[in-house]
């Protein structure tokens, strides 16, 4: 075994979390190196040439969450960064559609056309989730306490929290609490009658999740898509040019430009554990890099249960990383196509294109897919998210030809039976099968697919069960409890070991603030 | 197409002028927001939001319709002597193919306008401004041997700015413009159109701008947007453009600054050095109008300087905090002229500003006395916050705010 220099902190996994984390230290002064699994940094949120020519956000393909002190702390904009409006969401129908822009009359009117009453309660709606997102944002942005064995600055914390919570209306308290508990469907019940609007909404409370539009906690889900922001707009989503994986690589940059080291192709094996306390890593090659501290950016399971032997860690708290919810529930397939899609109630090239396209007709549509992977099939009519990254940007793809974003959902880890090839190929045809119900021409166009199934999110991204947010957003794997009550606050029960992955709070999606958080807590506590 | 449902025919009437690329432009503008531009109807925005027009200058291509634009050519024996006594830049060295951005003054070296010098060929020029100047060039140019022709309506104009806009071009243009390089102009065709493209515009990114025919003009536009489609083409109106053009820091008359020429009091004009325009100005040439007074201001300094501000983020936030609200971004650029203080005693005022999305920094452009307007001072920068006048600190920052490489690089 060859022992390599000595580092002051080494990260395991070079997502978009772990990055993050090296920048900030590196930018105070810290001897930093990420090691990453492979040929490509990013994690989940990468970018890749899958077929020639054309290139994919192989997984993660949208950003709303990503926070904006992130994004100036670590100067991204000098890096790279450039966020593309995404602006619309379109939701194909039968024989008609809904499209809603960001422009309030224009929405409006739109959904007008539906309903006048859902068009009026829209209008309200809207302000109203900002509201209360803006309400959860300071929840999200601090580290979790521990509430058995609370610290001074965890009972500062608290009490900060609490005096924000007193702030809130009786009516966004009530809210909240509903939000927190109730499912999608119940909560937008309350609201509007027009199903397309109903089950497009509800969807952002699914992704993600081994949960129903009608599954009590989906409401949490649909909050945590709307606390997004982009240059102070709240649920407003954007396109990073050259995709997700460009914003790794901005990240990336900026960690390079404040000192880091960073290594790609170099797959960790175990974490060196002496006397309790972590010391380094051994990678599967045999090297070894001593550290300081060494932090994990993968998911729970994998940083507690692989990464370091269960003798290292209390019996409680391996029993919770292993009753950590982690079940994956989606799948993506990424198409190459030689023209644009035809949409058969709205036909020919339009903004439409330029935004979402959601294939969520109606809440039956959406549960009757849940009910499917319930019992270990993937759904035969998904819902999906669709974006076309190539309109956005024509770098994605050769001239003329268009890249296909397809979220898919459900495709349950353990299938009946296990995933193989014919099942993914099954899975692909269910897709465009769908797909093709409302833009018949896709069948002709497209040159090549991808398809990804939960199992392919492990094997290739680390994905765990091929869950997108490494552990499900439910309430009680959430804040302090995420991932296990008493190591929410990016410490865990080894010394010098960290975790700063979507695992931790605030859990998933790009939005920088685990490894940002894990960063800041490490340095304080440095 | 999503008016469908939408079927009656759009039909207007106007008194202004509409330009050669109206047929097209009015059927592409789907807010049907326009501005007065020159006495010509231009398109504000195409979209509802400019928010895409926006990054197609800064990251694919942007088709902008500027025949609004005025335009004189200047030609005779005497052609090169003129242009050099009329514009503060040394228009001697200018050669020919080359294109030269100069301000203009009047005798007591106070700004009239600034625009563009193109050396079109011998003793042959033309001249681009924002106002008309017709007058003021023929007044000066008695005893030249000069022919000075007002060129606007027989031009037609269109800006191609963005990262692709050289790929397209490249598709159609009988000639490459690999070589051109910022600042140069050719003459070439466009799928057998002759035209002249500069590599000139008002963005501050890799950009060209075509001069045509207007009997050709929607010949060209639609070429354009054909061969630009796979490359992201998108027409974009005046919201979009003023955004880039601070973020340039390219100055906007009747916005940053007033013409010398109606200016109604004299604390209104700016001379090049008040307008961060030290270095158009040739002291080493010939005389040019108003030379004199500037030789005297360099040597006792005017008391304004022209700069960047960045408002700063953090303090900003909290204000609007304070109040429940998240922090209020312009989402479009303003030109309210807005206070800027040291500690509490007004030292300046930005004339222009906007959120920056590809930045993510709220910048402004400012007049600031000298005494505080040095690199990376700390000002008081005027808000409203729910009705109330609030202060938060802006930076002094060197400008141009953003400035890619792209803009004035080659391949290769």
């Amino acid at each position: 075994m060859s022992k390599l220099s000595n580092y002051d902190a080494i990260i395991i996994g070079g997502g978009h979390n772990g990055l993050t984390a090296a920048a900030y230290l590196a930018r105070a002064g810290k001897k930093v190196l990420v090691l990453e699994r492979r040929y490509v940094l990013g994690g989940a949120a990468v970018t890749e040439e899958i077929f020639p020519g054309f290139k994919f956000s192989v997984c993660s393909y949208v950003i709303s969450l990503l926070k904006s002190n992130v994004i100036r702390e670590l100067m991204l904009p000098r890096f790279g960064l450039k966020i593309l409006p995404l602006e619309s969401t379109f939701t194909p129908l039968d024989n008609d559609y809904l499209f809603r822009t960001s422009d309030g009359d224009q929405t409006y009117k739109e959904i007008y056309r539906h309903s006048p009453k859902d068009a009026e309660t829209y209008k309200r709606f809207g302000p109203l989730m900002g509201q209360i997102g803006m309400a959860v944002r300071p929840i999200l942005e601090t580290i979790a306490p521990n509430p058995l064995n609370p610290s001074i600055s965890d009972l500062m914390a608290l009490k900060k929290l609490l005096n924000h919570v007193k702030r809130l209306s009786d009516e966004h308290f009530e809210y909240l609490c509903k939000l927190m508990t109730m499912s999608s469907a119940d909560f937008l019940d309350e609201w509007f009658e027009f199903e397309p609007l109903k089950a497009t909404m509800a969807a952002s409370g699914i992704i993600g999740t081994f949960m129903g539009p009608r599954s009590p906690g989906s409401a949490y889900v649909m909050l945590h898509h709307y606390m997004g922001d982009i240059d102070g707009a709240f649920r407003a989503w954007g396109f990073q040019k050259g995709g997700t994986g460009e914003l790794s690589m901005t990240i990336a940059r900026s960690a390079k430009h404040f000192g880091a080291d960073i290594m790609t192709e170099a797959p960790v094996n175990k974490v060196i554990i002496k006397n309790g306390k972590a010391v380094g890593v051994a990678l599967e090659n045999g090297d070894e890099y001593k550290s300081n501290i060494v932090i994990s950016g993968l998911d729970p399971k994998l940083s507690f249960l692989k990464l370091v032997d269960e003798k290292e860690l209390p019996s409680d708290f391996v029993q919770d990383i292993k009753n950590f919810r982690i079940r994956g529930s989606s799948g993506k397939v990424n198409l190459a196509l030689d023209g644009l899609p035809n949409f058969t109630s709205l036909p020919g090239d339009g903004p439409h294109l330029r935004g979402a396209i959601s294939i969520s007709p109606n809440y039956n549509h959406l549960e009757k897919a849940y009910d499917d992977a319930k019992y270990g099939n993937f759904s035969k009519e998904p819902y999906m998210d669709i974006i076309l990254p190539s309109v956005l940007d024509p770098d994605m793809a050769p001239p003329g030809k268009h890249v296909m974003s397809c979220f898919v959902q459900y495709a349950p880890y353990d299938i009946k039976g296990g995933w193989n090839d014919s099942k993914r190929e099954a899975f692909g045809d269910a897709v465009i099968n769908t797909l093709a119900r409302y833009a018949p021409n896709i069948k002709d166009i497209i040159l090549h697919r991808q398809v990804l199934t939960p199992k392919d999110l492990e094997t290739t991204f680390g994905l765990t069960e091929g869950n997108i947010f490494h552990g499900e957003l439910t309430l009680q794997q959430l804040f302090s409890l995420r991932p296990a009550v008493k190591w929410a606050d990016y410490t865990t029960p080894i010394k010098n070991y960290f975790q700063c992955g979507s695992g931790t709070h605030p859990g998933g999606g790009i939005t920088g603030s685990p490894g940002e958080m894990a960063a800041k807590k490490i340095l304080k506590i440095w | 197409m999503i008016n469908s449902h939408n079927p009656q025919k759009f039909t207007g009437h106007t008194q202004l002028k509409t330009s050669p690329f109206f047929e097209r432009t009015s059927k592409l503008n789907q807010s049907q927001e326009w501005r007065r531009w020159g006495g010509y109807l231009a398109a504000t925005q195409y979209d509802l939001h400019h928010d895409n027009e926006y990054f197609a200058i800064r990251t694919k291509a942007a088709l902008l319709d500027v025949s609004p634009l005025y335009k004189y050519s200047i030609k005779g024996p005497d052609a090169q002597s003129f242009m050099d006594r009329m514009v503060t830049r040394n228009i001697n060295i200018c050669e020919i193919g080359q294109v030269m951005y100069t301000p203009w003054c009047n005798e007591k070296g106070k700004v009239i306008d600034d625009g563009t010098v193109q050396h079109l060929g011998e003793n042959n020029f033309r001249l681009t401004s924002a106002e008309p100047n017709l007058t003021w060039l023929l007044d000066n140019s008695s005893g030249m041997n000069v022919n000075i022709k007002d060129d606007s309506n027989n031009i037609a104009a269109l800006a191609l700015q963005g990262p692709n806009s050289r790929d397209i071009l490249n598709c159609i243009s009988s000639k490459s413009l690999n070589n051109l390089k910022f600042f140069r102009l050719i003459n070439t065709k466009l799928n057998g159109i002759p035209v002249t493209i500069s590599r000139t515009g008002y963005t501050g990114d890799l950009g060209y701008e075509i001069w045509v025919d207007p009997s050709k003009s929607i010949e060209i536009w639609d070429m354009l947007i054909k061969s630009g489609k796979s490359y992201g083409i998108t027409p974009v109106g005046l919201n979009a453009l003023d955004i880039s053009r601070i973020e340039a820091s390219l100055i906007l008359l009747d916005v940053d600054y007033i013409s010398s020429k109606h200016a109604l009091i004299e604390n209104r004009k700016s001379s090049p050095y008040e307008l961060g325009l030290d270095w158009t100005v040739k002291m080493k040439g010939n005389d040019f109008i108003g030379k004199k007074a500037l030789e005297l201001e360099k040597k006792s300094p005017s008391n304004w300087k022209f700069r960047g501000i960045e408002i700063q983020w953090e303090s900003l936030e909290k204000e609007y905090k304070k109040v429940g609200l998240p922090p209020g971004l312009p989402s479009m650029a303003w030109r309210t002229s807005t206070p800027l203080y040291f500690k509490n005693k007004q030292v300046g005022y930005a004339t222009s500003g906007c959120w920056s999305p590809i930045l993510k920094c709220y910048i402004a452009l400012a007049h600031i006395h000298a005494d505080y307007a040095d690199i990376n001072s700390c000002l008081d920068f005027e808000i409203k916050v729910e009705h109330f006048r609030k202060l938060t600190p802006a930076i002094v920052v060197e400008t141009p705010f953003y400035n890619p490489k792209r803009k004035t690089s080659c391949p290769n």
